[in-house]
């Protein structure tokens, strides 16, 4: 559990890591025989794809094993970009003992995930060059590219601008105060504007701290039986309506962070329409459990912005079939399993996800058409509402919510000179999801590779399971087992 | 008949049965309190551990004289001079407490759901002692009792199996600051269980939202629903949780809230006055009301102990070498129960 403080890990920087993996470890050719491609042009059966280094080399039926080459078996399964996170919680610095950069993006790995963007709140927080600096040098040797936001004001204090400008200079994309809004107007406002001239995104975390502070959960029927303070609906609305006023003042894009309600949703949905830079995400537990999961007062249930109600889980999930929500994003927030045994009110908020978010995804998002029976409300399943499944969606749209479209949205994507999000075509590089869409497992907390444990899937079944994830060209996790 | 096998966190745990059960129960130990020696070897050699974490005076006192009168040995832990005050966490001290040999614990915290979520870390029956703004099931059972035996003219009544036909449409209005209030929450689902009307009345800003959904009437205007009440229910206005950024100011509270000698002349004449406590003398009852004659506050503490040694009782009836069968609701059977009997002590 001793980790090197970060003057001891700067010093032994030599100079800044480069931004893109070298691919220094992959000597070896790979071929990847059986799967269905799916990316952004589509869905194509029968090929296989020649890895070479860290690039696809060859995509055609029936390829010859070259020599020296190993064999990786996709029978049956989807090959597709690596999946991109647009919202994950490494912990470190500062929380190494609820997660590291090689636990979190061990788990990244085991989740198909080949990118992660790693939230701000750590201690210290990112919000300067220096710590931007580090957790690219530690996270040289991870199982997939780390990104780090920065945040938007000093210390997440909500007071003082942070260097945005630096920061961006090291790589640094999206801006965010993430586990808090910037509350402030005046400061949002400039800071949309500063970051705008740097062709940076401000990610906003919609909570105004004066309707939901100490709250615990949603506001709602159960919260009032309970005795807990609840926050409701409008606490993460109306800090959205401010901002999509304040980035069209400023000609600003603007990302909305895991978005919890229908309002939310309706709202951006209208932004869209009047053509505003705006983009967002949903999280797999925000379109898959509602509020009744803390009748018990179990903390693991406990999250920012709270699990809502099965109105809120239908138009979540009718804004990612229609396309007004753009990504699935994790917020994979590791907790130790002391601090999740706090009373409720004292535990912080927050669950992980990586490892289950596109089992998550398919299962919610694939209803009927993936095979699952109707009466999905079996013991262990999770309850997948009539009115939810209406809204099925493609396994191309599924992925593109978790793969190139935040891929775009973090400048990760090969348009904008990354690496991630695909097109599979040969030459690109060879960042993949291998999964089997409709494998049924039982989540067990207790063995996933994040360092905590702090799952809302625990013990439930479900559909869809990452077998192999290929990082610049390297199989870091394969069939179900991390490589390192 | 189900013992409290599970504890008692909230009266959901609780049915019709159990309720009439606690009641005459509770009958029984009244009994024994009004002995000589008012004292019962039937839980002799168990041991209950009190941990609370909250100031009560009340509510502690009474669960520690009903285990002594139970003969039962307790382990009393205040956070403020324990292990949690050196940074120990509540699920270690409750371990600990455990393997030092409790047998039930009772429970009070400032954070609602603790003894929920301690009854998933100990496998033995925790007693809600008051859990934030949540519930306080023992309170809710006590003003019962304490209904039962105002209604029914006389305390034999209580075993009959009919006491709780009492509660039949009985209108019981409510006061205050609802929204804090973990008596009420308790108190809102047993009334609901027993068939009586409960009305809700204070300033909207201490209503829960979605209290339209709770099983009550909601008034805001105290005046109006006076006159139609059987049993008013005046909450203490807590103050400690903030409930004064949710008013203008006390006075105006008191003023429109509080029960004073007018809003007395409009309860019936045969009405009840019943507070949890402690009160806030002047704010929401004025000090000669709480003294009056159709004041219950006193009653209800008295018999807090006798609820309480029923509740500890049922707890731990079916663990161990307590056998605990119907035949243990049989006056005679308790009744006969002497201090220092070893006879009549082998029935129980």
């Amino acid at each position: 559990m001793e980790q090197p403080l970060i003057t001891e890990r700067l010093r032994a920087v030599r100079q800044p890591a480069a931004m893109e993996s070298s691919g220094e470890w992959c000597m070896a050719k790979f071929l990847m025989r059986g799967g269905t491609l799916v990316d952004a042009t589509g869905v194509r059966s029968g090929l296989d794809v020649l890895i070479d280094r860290s690039d696809i080399v060859e995509i055609a039926p029936d390829i010859s094993l070259p020599k020296g080459a190993r064999l990786i078996d996709c029978d049956g399964c989807v090959i597709s970009p690596g999946l991109v996170d647009l919202h994950t919680h490494l912990r470190e610095p500062g929380n190494e003992e609820a997660e590291t950069i090689e636990s979190g993006t061990r788990a990244a790995a085991a989740g198909g995930y080949t990118a992660v963007v790693c939230m701000p709140n750590t201690e210290p927080p990112i919000d300067s060059a220096a710590v931007v600096r580090d957790i690219i040098f530690v996270s040289k040797d991870a199982l997939c590219r780390v990104v780090p936001a920065g945040t938007i004001t000093i210390g997440r204090e909500g007071e003082r601008l942070s260097p945005m400008v630096e920061m961006n200079a090291c790589g640094v994309r999206i801006f965010t105060d993430d586990g808090r809004g910037v509350q402030n107007a005046f400061v949002m406002r400039r800071a949309l504007e500063y970051a705008s001239a740097l062709g940076a995104i401000i990610a906003q975390h919609c909570e105004v701290d004066d309707l939901a502070e100490h709250t615990v959960m949603n506001e709602g029927y159960l919260s009032s039986i309970m005795g807990v303070k609840g926050a409701p609906n409008c606490a993460e609305e109306l800090m959205l309506i401010r901002d999509l006023e304040l980035a069209a003042l400023c000609d600003a894009r603007v990302h909305f962070m895991h978005l919890s309600t229908s309002g939310s949703v309706e709202l951006v949905r209208r932004a869209k329409l009047a053509g505003k830079q705006v983009t967002a995400e949903v999280t797999p537990h925000h379109i898959s459990l509602t509020d009744e999961m803390l009748s018990g007062y179990n903390s693991i249930y406990k999250v920012n912005p709270p699990l809502r109600a099965r109105s809120d889980i239908t138009e979540l999930v009718k804004a990612l079939s229609d396309g007004t929500v753009d990504a699935i994003a994790t917020d994979h927030a590791p907790h130790t399993k002391a601090s999740k045994e706090l009373p409720l009110d004292q535990a912080p908020p927050g669950m992980i996800g990586l490892e289950t978010a596109l089992a998550v995804a398919i299962t919610v998002l694939k209803g009927n058409s993936s095979g699952i029976p109707a009466e999905v409300s079996s013991p262990g399943r999770l309850t997948i509402e009539p009115s939810v499944l209406q809204y099925s969606m493609s396994m191309v749209d599924i992925i593109a919510a978790m793969s190139w479209k935040p891929a775009a949205i973090a400048g990760l994507d090969i348009a904008s000179g990354g690496r991630h999000g695909g097109p599979l075509q040969p030459g690109a590089p060879a960042n993949l999801a291998v999964f089997d869409p409709s494998a049924e497992w039982k989540v067990d907390a207790s063995r996933l590779l994040s360092r905590s444990s702090n799952s809302p899937f625990d013990g439930l079944y479900l559909t869809g399971r990452v077998v192999h994830t290929i990082y610049e060209g390297e199989p870091v996790y394969l069939d179900g087992e991390a490589t390192r | 008949m189900s013992p409290l096998r599970n504890g008692l966190l909230s009266v959901g745990d609780l049915d019709l049965d159990g309720i009439g059960n606690i009641m005459k129960l509770s009958a029984v130990f009244s009994e024994v309190l009004g002995r000589d020696i008012p004292k019962v070897p039937a839980l002799r050699g168990k041991t209950m551990a009190m941990v609370f974490s909250e100031d009560s005076t009340r509510t502690r006192t009474s669960f520690e004289i009903a285990a002594k009168k139970l003969s039962m040995d307790i382990l009393s832990l205040n956070s403020s001079q324990s292990s949690i005050k050196k940074g120990e966490s509540l699920k270690d001290t409750l371990a600990n407490l455990h393997a030092i040999g409790a047998d039930c614990f009772v429970i009070r915290h400032s954070s609602a759901g603790v003894p929920a979520q301690a009854s998933t870390w100990l496998p033995v029956p925790i007693v809600n002692a008051g859990d934030g703004c949540h519930e306080h099931p023992t309170q809710a059972l006590l003003d019962c009792y304490t209904l039962i035996k105002e209604l029914n003219d006389s305390g034999d009544s209580a075993d009959d199996d009919q006491i709780l036909k009492c509660f039949n449409g009985l209108a019981v209005t409510i006061v205050g600051d609802v929204e804090h209030s973990r008596v009420a929450r308790s108190l809102v689902k047993m009334l609901d269980m027993l068939g009586a009307v409960t009305t809700l009345c204070g300033p909207k800003t201490l209503m829960p939202k979605y209290v339209d959904k709770w099983p009550v009437r909601v008034r805001y205007r105290l005046d109006e629903v006076l006159p139609e009440t059987q049993v008013c229910y005046v909450l203490r206005l807590q103050n400690e949780r903030g409930s004064g950024i949710y008013l203008s100011s006390m006075r105006e509270y008191a003023m429109n809230w509080g029960i004073d000698h007018r809003r007395d002349a409009l309860l019936p004449d045969n009405a009840v006055i019943m507070h949890p406590g402690p009160v806030n003398r002047g704010v929401e009852l004025a000090s000669d009301i709480a003294d009056s004659t159709r004041s219950l506050i006193l009653d209800q503490a008295s018999n807090g102990v006798a609820v309480r040694m029923a509740v500890i009782y049922m707890l731990l009836a079916n663990s161990g070498d307590v056998t605990f069968d119907k035949g243990a609701f049989d006056k005679g059977n308790l009744v006969s129960m002497r201090y220092a009997d070893r006879e009549t002590n082998e029935q129980v």
